[in-house]
């Protein structure tokens, strides 16, 4: 088995920057093989740090995945903190690979999770530390073929230009579907466009370059046709059978500390409620979920074979697990006695989830967060959030008299026919917490934390909000300004606001068309990489790119679409029609609330994907 | 079973763990081994684990220490090869048994290493470090003082390879501590271009091995 090698160069570059650990590997459970028997070498490559990286876990399971398959052999790279690419640039050495310490450029497909678009400059940063063109066009061998997978590939034009390929959808079969096809095209000698062609054939497979796309005179898309037999319609891909499907129960420990540094059950994909803003609700459908004797099996094997003392239950909206209160006492028998604590990720304001709350965290009460997303009980029905007010208030009220004395609230602003009523009803939210707090506090000589936090609402594609504007940075200052004003009433509140300037570039990226390939190239030329981390964003460095390029940032995240416009996304196909999307847009109009799957399905579409098995929503 | 010690080496990759890592990264082997640790009783439980003399980061070891305490009868024998098999890569256990000195009677270390890139022959660096007085600036617990470090130099001795000048040190372990970084700080312009240590063994006061 081949082990990265310690030399020289190396060691002085990881005795001058922060954190060295987090460059060498060498991490329990990583995966070794021989280089002479392994014909497919597969770089995972993840575009933000190792501690955000290996926090992920679709890239643990992928990594699972693709090592288990006999010849191919997948590694871990991440992106480095600027002091890191700094030396390697100054050092004339190329991104290596945590396992072997091999370069980028010795690996055969160089593949990308998206899961933020924040991170496509650091995509190409990563590419030119590994000395790969950027460009797909500049590629010409079968060699260093660059992929991509994760949640953005729902509307990937403005990175189409990079990427040889993309997979929609969940990974684990097409990519080991595309592995196998590579295999075979590299004993055969194909030439890149001869393995491109016979790509576009596995279902979930884009190939970006196969399709031709013209531009009205407006400035939005006239056409997008595909050429070389490539499908009109990429069709997402899902695990159908979630229960058997692969679930990483070995994960790789980091030696050092990571943002997640834990077990995380995955209970279920996809999400019934259906809130209007949130993409990761449309675009996971269906529901499908593992059984609590499963995940109890697999709970247990990683926790085992790990040595983590914290495990984690995660998905979209956890209590809406169904046998989430057997689970919870099965896991507890076997955590209790070992010092492991549960925890859980989002909560929805109602009573069930509280009693599953004060049995899981017994010993430590941090703090509660909760996410009534609007200030009116209008807005919150318009968003399709199925939480009422006296959900919220009963929910704090156990919680307070329960010993809590922390809540956070999570709020957007600018969503769709958002009034300064709704603005001013966060605040009074907040005064209504702070009232129940006074009325039911187990211990009042502590005090209380409440902090209310606002973002702004950004637009995202395949959800019924995909054709709506997003307010200006001055508009959504102007309603922040309004509300820091009221909630200046109430001391016990702290109220933290995020940038909007981030959002704004974040709304672009997410609707943007390939014209956008250009305006990223010029932000990556002009020193932007690493943009999720406040230390690397810059509004200034985008519009400049924006202006060079001839477009303009509003056409792409403010303005309205109309809902006869051709869509950068509309040829990827997650599973949810658009007819569906029309009629919850129409219904957010009249603040209409849409019942959650299980109390009528609402014929999305998504189920299809299933090909007659049963959606568990 | 109380007052344990177990000695390891820490080498290749695993040099970069730092010392805070290095405790979690035991507390998950331990727990993968389940050789369950004893834990302190309160609030915050953490495991009672400590190194006797923490590595700076980068330094490669042959000797490290890790006292801790088990909650059961556990084959100490036994244990060092339990733990290895889920060891991270460069980290490996070489023997358990009751620590019965304290940490604080280890007084000297000896480090082994290799200086390459020199501009000097072994002959230059012996003479150097056989001078009365080497005065570095030296980072202590009232800020920074200059101070002889002559005292605390046991042995220097330099021998030159095809590989590069070999180095041989022993130099005080605690009170005070002086890292062999320091000497190459104190050789300024006449140091290295690169070098590479590895703690390779700790004696008592009297030059008797430390265990």
């Amino acid at each position: 088995m081949q082990t990265m090698d310690m030399n020289e160069k190396t060691d002085a570059l990881l005795r001058r920057v922060q954190h060295p650990a987090r460059y060498t590997g060498g991490e329990y459970n990583q995966v070794l093989k021989n280089r002479n028997e392994t014909d497919v070498r597969f770089a995972l490559c993840f575009p933000d740090t190792y501690e955000i990286g290996m926090s992920n876990l679709g890239t643990k399971i992928l990594y699972g995945v693709f090592n288990a398959m006999p010849g191919v052999w997948c590694e871990r790279v991440y992106a480095p903190w600027g002091d890191m690419a700094d030396e390697l640039r100054a050092a004339n050495l190329p991104l290596w690979a945590l396992e072997s310490g091999d370069k980028l450029s010795d690996f055969d497909i160089i593949g990308f999770s998206l899961g933020y678009e924040m991170a496509y400059t650091t995509v190409l940063d990563m590419l030119d530390l590994g000395k790969i063109p950027l460009r797909a066009a500049d590629r010409t061998g079968l060699k260093n073929l660059v992929v991509a997978g994760g949640t953005c590939v729902c509307n990937i034009e403005p990175m189409a230009d990079f990427f040889d390929l993309c997979f929609l959808g969940e990974g684990e079969e097409v990519d080991s579907e595309l592995i196998e096809l590579y295999r075979t095209a590299k004993k055969e000698n194909w030439t890149k466009t001869q393995f491109l062609k016979r790509a576009a054939r596995i279902g979930g497979v884009y190939v970006p370059s196969l399709y031709d796309v013209t531009y009205s005179e407006e400035g939005t898309l006239a056409a997008f046709t595909p050429c070389e037999g490539a499908p009109a319609r990429v069709v997402k891909r899902i695990v159908k059978d979630f229960e058997h499907s692969y679930y990483p129960t070995k994960p790789v420990v980091p030696s050092t500390e990571i943002v997640h540094d834990r077990v995380s059950l995955e209970l279920f994909r996809g999400c019934i409620r259906g809130c209007r803003f949130c993409q990761a609700g449309y675009t996971y459908r269906p529901v499908r979920s593992r059984s609590p004797e499963e995940l109890l099996e697999l709970g247990k094997a990683a926790l085992e074979d790990t040595g983590y003392q914290e495990l984690n239950l995660s998905s979209l909206s956890t209590s809406d697990y169904r046998p989430l209160s057997a689970l919870c006492d099965g896991l507890l028998t076997y955590c209790e006695p070992r010092d492991i604590s549960l925890s859980l990720p989002s909560l929805r304001a109602d009573n069930f989830s509280m009693d599953i709350m004060r049995r899981v965290q017994k010993v430590r009460k941090s703090g509660l967060t909760f996410a009534p997303e609007a200030g009116t009980q209008r807005l919150r029905d318009a968003i399709n959030k199925n939480v009422t007010e006296e959900d919220l208030l009963e929910s704090c009220r156990v919680a307070f008299s329960g010993g809590w004395n922390t809540v956070k609230l999570y709020f957007m602003l600018g969503l769709p026919t958002e009034t300064d009523e709704d603005v001013l009803g966060i605040a009074d939210l907040a005064a209504k917490v702070l009232r129940v707090w006074r009325e039911n506090a187990a211990n009042k000589a502590r005090g209380v934390r409440i902090t209310v936090s606002t973002s702004e609402f950004i637009p995202k594609p395949h959800t019924p909000f995909q054709w709506e504007s997003q307010i200006s940075c001055e508009e959504y200052l102007r309603r922040v300004h309004l509300l820091a004003d009221a909630l200046k009433r109430t001391k016990a509140v702290t109220y933290n606001w995020h940038d909007a300037e981030v959002s704004q570039v974040e709304a672009a990226l997410a609707r943007g068309d390939r014209r956008m390939g250009a305006v990223i190239e010029k932000v990556w030329c002009d020193g932007g990489k690493l943009e999720s981390w406040s230390e690397y964003f810059s509004l200034d460095r985008w519009l400049n790119a924006f202006a060079s390029c001839g477009l303009n940032i509003d056409f792409f995240a403010t303005r309205e679409r109309g809902e006869d416009e051709l869509l950068p996304w509309e040829h990827m196909d997650v599973g949810v029609s658009k007819a569906h999307l029309l009629r919850e847009r129409a219904r957010s109009r009249q603040a209409i609330l849409t019942p959650d799957c299980r109390i009528s399905c609402t014929g999305c579409g998504a189920a299809a994907l299933l090909k007659g098995g049963k959606c568990d929503g | 079973m109380d007052k344990l010690r177990l000695r390891f080496s820490k080498t290749g990759r695993a040099v970069y763990i730092s010392h805070l890592d290095l405790m979690r990264t035991m507390q998950r082997v331990f727990s993968r081994a389940d050789a369950g640790l004893k834990y302190s009783e309160g609030f915050n439980p953490h495991a009672k684990i400590s190194i006797v003399l923490p590595l700076s980061v980068g330094m490669a070891s042959q000797c490290e220490f890790l006292d801790f305490s088990l909650t059961e009868e556990t084959d100490l024998s036994r244990l060092p090869e339990r733990l290895n098999r889920v060891m991270p890569e460069g980290m490996e256990a070489l023997e358990a048994y009751p620590a019965e000195e304290k940490g604080a009677l280890l007084k000297w270390v000896r480090v082994e290493g290799i200086f390459a890139d020199c501009r000097h022959d072994a002959a230059f660096y012996n003479d150097f470090f056989t001078a009365d007085n080497i005065v570095v600036t030296r980072r202590t617990k009232r800020g920074t003082a200059e101070e002889n470090i002559v005292p605390y130099i046991r042995r220097a001795a330099f021998a030159d390879t095809a590989d590069g000048v070999t180095c041989d040190l022993i130099v005080s372990a605690q009170e005070p501590s002086i890292s062999p970084e320091l000497l190459i700080a104190a050789l300024g312009d006449s140091g290295p271009g690169y070098h590479r240590f590895m703690r390779t063994q700790v004696y008592r006061e009297n030059m008797t091995i430390f265990r």
